[in-house]
This record gives C-alpha cells, sequence and structure tokens, in this order.
C-alpha cells in the first residue's frame, strides 16, 4: 500500500472514531427538538415543547438551582485546595511529599460508584449525609485533582526569582504571594474553577448516593432515564451540554490559549 | 516550618484526610460490621466476606464485570490506536491540538445523556436498523446484549485512550523512526519492532485508565447491557439502595478495589520494566 493511501485511510479511521464520540451528542440535541415521543427516524416535525415543559416543571427547576449552588461551591473549595497543594508542590520539597501529593490526586483513580458508597456510609455515619453540602464536600474531593494540575502547570513557568526579589524588597510571605503569584497564576486559577465547576455539574454517581432528597440536574436525568424513554432528557440534557461545554471553552480561553505565554 | 508553609499542608491534608482517607477506611471497616434489624451495628465479624464470597451469583457478577472490562480495554485500544497513529504521525501540530481539544469536550458532558443518546439510537425502531431496514437488513437486537455494554463502556473510555495514545505517540523520537526507515526497515516492520515498543508505557496506561472506567461503570452495563447478569457497581448499587445491606456492598467494593490495585501494579510493572535481553 502506497504511503498515500495509508494517510487517506487513516484519517477516514480517526473521522469514524470521533463521529462515533460526538454521534450521540448530535444526537441528543437533534431529538431535543423532535415531536415525536418515541424517537425514530424519519424524524417529526420541529418543536420546543420539551423544552417548554422542562421550564415549567417545578421539580427540574429545583434540581437547576441545586446543581448550581453545588457546582459553584464546589469549584471555589476544589480551587482553593488545589492551589494550596500546588504551590505547596512548586515552592516545597519535604519528607512525606509523595503521600501529601497522592491524598490529593488519588481520588479520580478510585471508580465513582465506590467513592459514592464510601463517602454515603462515612457522611451519615460522622451525620453529615442527605445535604446539599454532603455533595458539596464529596465533589470537592474529586475534582480537587484537576484544579491542582492546571495550577502547577502554570507555576512551572513562573520565575522562581520574581518571589524571592519581593522577600528581598521586604514584602512578608503573604504580600509576595498576593502580589506575584496569585496575579501570575490568575488564568489558571480561572480555568480550574471552570472545569471543577464543569466535572461536578455533571457527577451523578457520588451525587445520587449522598444527595438524599436533593437531587441535582444529572440525579433527576438518572431517575427520568429508569422510569422509560423521556424526550424530555433530551433537553435537559442538551441544555447540561450547553453548559458544560461553555465551562471548558471558557477554561480553554483563559488558561490554554496562555499557556504558550508567559 | 512557619505558619505561612502550613497555612498551606495542615487544611489539605484535613480536608482529604476527613473526606477522602475517612470514607475509604470507613467503607473497608464497614464490611465487617453487622445489620440487626435494618441498623448497622459495629462489629469485627467477617459473616458479610463468608457470604458473599461462596455466593455464586458474585462470583458470576465478578467474572463478567472482569471480563466486559477487559473485552472494553481490548476494543478500545485496538480502535483508538489507528486514531492515535494519525493525529500523531498524519496531522499538523494545530489539527492534534484542535482534535485533542474535541477529545476532552465529551469527558465533561453528561456520560448519562450520551448513553441515553445510543439507546435511542440502537434501538430496535431507532437510527441505525431505521438505516438498515431501507436496504433491507435487520432489524438486529444491539441494546440490551453484551454489546450494548461495550458501545456504553466506549462511550465512556475512549476519548481518553484516543488521548493518552496520540500524547504517547507524539512524543516518541521521530530519529528512531527515521533511522528504521533509513535502514530499509519496511512500514509494518516499523510499526511493530520501532514505534510500538517505544509507545509501550502509554499505551499500557491508556489501556489500564479504560479498564479502571469500564470496571466501574454502571450506566453502560445497567442501561445498555440490560444488566444480565449485573455487573459488580450495579451489585454495590442493588444491595446499597434497595437492601439496605451496606457492609455486604462494602466487600463489594473492597473486592473491587483490592483488584484494580492488582490490574494497576501489574499495568505499571509491564508498563516501565526494564527490558532484560535485548
Amino acid at each position: 500500500m502506497s504511503a498515500r493511501i495509508t494517510t487517506v485511510v487513516l484519517l477516514g479511521w480517526l473521522l469514524l472514531v470521533l463521529v462515533f464520540i460526538f454521534a450521540p451528542i448530535v444526537a441528543a440535541v437533534v431529538f431535543s427538538f423532535n415531536s415525536d415521543r418515541f424517537p425514530t427516524i424519519p424524524l417529526g416535525s420541529f418543536t420546543t415543547h420539551w423544552y417548554d415543559t422542562i421550564f415549567a416543571d417545578a421539580e427540574i427547576g429545583e434540581a437547576a438551582r441545586n446543581s448550581i449552588i453545588v457546582s459553584l461551591s464546589t469549584s471555589v473549595i476544589a480551587t482553593m485546595l488545589g492551589f494550596a497543594t500546588a504551590y505547596t508542590d512548586y515552592r516545597y520539597s519535604f519528607r512525606l511529599k509523595g503521600p501529601y501529593l497522592a491524598l490529593i490526586l488519588l481520588p479520580p483513580t478510585i471508580p465513582l460508584i465506590i467513592m459514592a458508597l464510601a463517602m454515603l456510609a462515612w457522611l451519615s455515619w460522622i451525620g453529615a449525609s442527605g445535604q446539599l453540602w454532603s455533595i458539596i464536600i464529596a465533589h470537592s474531593v474529586l475534582t480537587a485533582p484537576f484544579a491542582m494540575a492546571i495550577i502547577r502547570l502554570r507555576l512551572n513557568q513562573i520565575d522562581p526569582n520574581l518571589e524571592a526579589a519581593a522577600w528581598n524588597l521586604g514584602s512578608s510571605e503573604w504580600r509576595a504571594l498576593r502580589s506575584v503569584i496569585l496575579p501570575f497564576c490568575r488564568p489558571a486559577i480561572v480555568s480550574a474553577a471552570c472545569l471543577t465547576a464543569a466535572v461536578s455539574f455533571d457527577e451523578f454517581a457520588v451525587a445520587w448516593f449522598v444527595s438524599g432528597l436533593n437531587k441535582t440536574v444529572p440525579v433527576i436525568i438518572l431517575e427520568i432515564v429508569q422510569g422509560n424513554i423521556d424526550p424530555q432528557v433530551n433537553a435537559i440534557g442538551s441544555l447540561v451540554f450547553l453548559t458544560s461545554i461553555t465551562l471548558v471553552v471558557l477554561a480553554q480561553v483563559f488558561f490554554i490559549s496562555r499557556i504558550g505565554r508567559t | 516550618m512557619n505558619r505561612f508553609a502550613l497555612a498551606f499542608r495542615l487544611p489539605v491534608i484535613a480536608w482529604q484526610g476527613l473526606f477522602f482517607l475517612g470514607p475509604l477506611f470507613f467503607m473497608i471497616a464497614m464490611s465487617f460490621f453487622l445489620v440487626k434489624n435494618y441498623r448497622m451495628e459495629e462489629a469485627f465479624e467477617l459473616k458479610n466476606w463468608a457470604r458473599m464470597l461462596t455466593r455464586g451469583y458474585v462470583w458470576d457478577s465478578y467474572w463478567y464485570t472482569f471480563g466486559m472490562a477487559g473485552l472494553a480495554t481490548l476494543v478500545a485500544t485496538l480502535v483508538a490506536f489507528p486514531a492515535a497513529y494519525a493525529l500523531a504521525f498524519r496531522v499538523s501540530e494545530a489539527t492534534r491540538r484542535w482534535a485533542i481539544f474535541l477529545l476532552i469536550i465529551p469527558f465533561f458532558t453528561s456520560y448519562l445523556v450520551r448513553t441515553f443518546s445510543w439507546y435511542v439510537i440502537l434501538a430496535e425502531s431507532g437510527a441505525i436498523n431505521a438505516g438498515l431496514g431501507t436496504v433491507g437488513l435487520g432489524p438486529y437486537t444491539m441494546l440490551n446484549t453484551p454489546f450494548g455494554t461495550v458501545v456504553g463502556y466506549l462511550t465512556l473510555t475512549l476519548p481518553l485512550v484516543v488521548i493518552l495514545q496520540t500524547v504517547a505517540l507524539a512524543n516518541i523520537d521521530r530519529n528512531l523512526v527515521q533511522a528504521a526507515r533509513n535502514l530499509g526497515c519496511p512500514p509494518e516492520r516499523t510499526l511493530f519492532a520501532v514505534i510500538v515498543p517505544l509507545a509501550k508505557a502509554g499505551l499500557i496506561i491508556a489501556a489500564l485508565f479504560c479498564f479502571i472506567l469500564s470496571f466501574g461503570d454502571f450506566v453502560a452495563p445497567y442501561y445498555m447491557g440490560g444488566s444480565k447478569p449485573p455487573t459488580l457497581p450495579i451489585l454495590i448499587i442493588d444491595t446499597t439502595k434497595s437492601g439496605q445491606q451496606w457492609p455486604r456492598a462494602a466487600v463489594v467494593a473492597v473486592m473491587m478495589m483490592l483488584t484494580l490495585f492488582s490490574i494497576a501494579a501489574a499495568s505499571i510493572w509491564l508498563a516501565y520494566r526494564k527490558r532484560s535481553s535485548a
């Protein structure tokens, strides 16, 4: 086979893989505007009916409010945890640094269903389950590593002499942090906040276990899907996609586009 | 150590200790607790372990989960490789960055909704069967089959596997590939004797992530595989939610963690071991 044919075949395969990955996302958006109750081909007519019903649904509205509270609070806590760890890793070396970093980096390697059971059992044992803040606690642990990774990457780019110069000129460590490190890290911090909010906004397994009666949007989706085929899921899902993708794009704009610059 | 340094370290240690290590250790302890009159009591008994490890359905579920996650890992690795190869060697730097950005997006979009979409696409009255019907084929049953489960697992894992493989392939030393070609090594042989061994660690780590994610996922086997037999995550949900038997669910969870630790240790050993013979 000539090299050119191989290239064409490889790129074709890449395209198929991307189609596989994006087909469900596109289908959800398309079917959310489709009038048929049972989504079939050929499509029915265009409608915004499913959006009207979800906006009229008080339970979904409540869930949306819960989701916003949870993801905003999570992103604040996770970004603070991530910043503290990233800065500690950047500036200090000490014995047990490995275990210290493992403490914040390991949660994503443990299956969510196991974290869900462990969080449910522990939080109810200490009397902290079934609340909105139970989800916030759990999500902050799950998402902090993402914040840590992004802020750590940014700290790689700083000139270590800058902070030392501030100390030499008589500024305290806190002052140097506030006027040198934090401004330098700001794009990464905003980006970390967006990404942790996006992850929290989509997380359903742990939220389902620890939330009690305080359902978030993904938990509502889980319950609707368990019932039967309901095109409302596509409408909710499309709005969730829109939210998450906006957050990811914002993160990209704030961070990845600037990573090359110092 | 001064107060400044401690102010960054202690809150993180306290928070993660209380809300990450705490839950995990408590879950392990809980697997030895007893349930009396629907209430959990502190105890150190092996009853839950004895019960779960002697039940046939638990082992059926275990090996089914293991097999399906393994199958998904194999399929994901093989499907992702040509795509990752194309991204690493056949497109420009800018295109690769764009493709990776596209591949990150699904990671942050609702996996549940994507699974539900597949449900609609693969149903007997769905898009694929409608398409096949026009040429006189089908309808084929794709939902509630192992095929459905694997499609679901791939929905979760494929983007990550492609990204990790692309990074692994893009980072190998091009000079070595060029040297092999200059010395007359045919393309297929270059692939298997030079490129794959050089990218081995990254390829194995990608497969490991695929296995961990599939092994722990309940959405694909439940909604697309029909839950027959239930996988271990489904077993945990059923035991926790309807049975109120949290200690027994904890036994299953600890079994899963031990399995994943072993697989992870084996994979890392395989990925980073030095070759003894040339």
